[in-house]
């Protein structure tokens, strides 16, 4: 049952990193990164239906506050650069 | 019972990510991408962890419920700041926008300046 999840999750994080590697511009590939941090947060979650551990929850916090803060820096590099690939 | 619950939001939750990923894929543009990505791959998050605060005991129902609440603060944030980023940094709309009054905005701006 929760493998059944594992696998969607899997198909999602694929989706995100053909755009990390195809998207035309740099903010293309900013936008996925962001979006592949939430589905870690996702990834965390079942891994804590997997194994009954509420260590993983931890994690899934951490991993939250990082992502954050990485596309807040990421969104203030491509604001002061402007470039374009 | 309740884990029947549980079990029907987190496949709710993985639907929700899914068409979102899938959105990010098929859309033609950044701002639709963006747009299409973080709403519904934020809610289908927050469902997968309404499963653990339904399903598991108080101390991990508290812990799912802090990474709920960061989550529905900071990918907003998130997601506004990566669109002004990309508006400020000149990336083209699809030929199919009506409507842009911020980029508008910002250059006459410029021009008042200058």
């Amino acid at each position: 049952m929760i493998i059944f999840g594992f696998i969607i999750l899997i198909i999602c994080s694929a989706l995100c990193l053909y755009r990390i590697g195809r998207g035309p511009t740099a903010s293309d590939r900013s936008v996925a990164i962001d979006i592949l941090g939430i589905i870690v947060v996702a990834f965390c979650v079942l891994l804590y239906f997997k194994t009954g551990d509420g260590f993983y929850l931890i994690v899934a916090i951490a991993w939250a506050l990082l992502s954050f803060i990485g596309a807040l820096a990421l969104a203030k590099f491509l604001e002061d650069k402007g470039f374009d690939e | 019972m309740k884990e029947t619950i549980s079990h029907i939001f987190l496949f709710i939750g993985l639907l929700f990510d899914l068409l979102g990923c899938i959105g990010l894929v098929r859309f033609p543009d950044v701002y639709l991408r963006l747009m299409a990505a973080t709403k519904s791959v934020t809610l289908g998050t927050g469902l997968i962890l309404l499963s653990v605060v339904i399903a598991g005991s108080a101390p991990v129902a508290a812990k799912a419920v802090l990474v709920l609440l960061f989550i529905s603060v900071t990918s907003p944030t998130a997601a506004h700041a990566l669109a002004r980023a990309s508006s400020v940094s000149d990336i083209k709309m699809w030929e199919g926008t009506v409507c842009d009054k911020f980029t508008e905005d910002r250059k006459r701006k410029t021009n008042e300046k200058t």
